[in-house]
């Protein structure tokens, strides 16, 4: 399962996707939203996505991942546009049938999405917002409305 | 062989808020590279990134070197930086 959703994520059913009597291990990362970042407090984020490109990376990503490690199944679902404090904007969910590729390839799997998938996400502050990752760009916006 | 291309260029995040649009469409010589396309692009939008920093595109959703030749009806996305999250 590899989907870019606008959807509020529920990961319960993308986790149980994953187990299968196969296999004795499942992991799971839930990527969450941060209340504070830089020391100061988050209002919302939006994320946003190139979506072709980036179900060809997140896909790619799995066939990096199957050629390195016995992993059984992968789910993988990223949740863009307006996300609030403490939605889950991330789920990856792998199995195998022991725990250790499992532990190796989810980390991995996490890793290689925030290197080479082409979604973005923006913080939005009180006085501005930041596009993470963009400090290289000289980027930080104070909002002159709010 | 058509003399010129016409390339379509896709803008997101930052680049997109900093060009004031999502995508154009920009007519150049055929045998074009990529770094010919951004050199334009920088001209038009001269705030789009310091000239020191390098911009990374994707020519047809695969990353691309500046050095790749255009071909008529491709589209090149720029890509911002993309969210790093903290490891630790």
């Amino acid at each position: 399962m590899i989907e870019i959703t606008r959807n509020i994520i529920d990961h319960i059913p993308i986790i149980e996707s994953v187990r299968k009597n196969t296999n004795g291990a499942v992991v799971t990362f839930l990527g969450t939203t941060r209340l504070t970042s830089q020391g100061k407090k988050v209002l919302y984020l939006e994320y946003e996505s190139y979506k072709p490109m980036a179900i060809k990376k997140l896909n790619e990503i799995v066939g990096e991942v199957t050629a390195k490690w016995d992993i059984r199944d992968i789910a993988i679902v990223h949740r863009i546009g307006h996300l609030n404090i403490s939605d889950v904007s991330l789920t990856v969910a792998v199995s195998s049938p022991h725990r250790k590729e499992s532990f190796e390839a989810c980390g991995y799997i996490v890793d290689r999405i925030k290197e080479t998938v082409p979604i973005w996400k923006k913080e939005v502050f009180e006085d501005g917002e930041t596009w993470v990752g963009c400090q290289s760009l000289g980027h930080y916006q104070v909002s002159t409305k709010r | 062989m058509e003399a010129y291309l016409k390339i379509k260029v896709r803008f997101f995040a930052l680049y997109r808020e900093r060009a004031g649009m999502a995508e154009s469409v920009h007519t150049i010589p055929a045998g074009s590279s990529l770094h010919h396309l951004i050199t334009l692009i920088r001209q038009r939008h001269p705030n789009l990134a310091p000239s020191e920093t390098a911009i990374v595109a994707a020519v047809n959703t695969e990353y691309a070197q500046d050095d790749t030749i255009l071909y008529d009806g491709d589209v090149v996305a720029l890509i911002p930086p993309v969210s790093g999250g903290n490891r630790d």
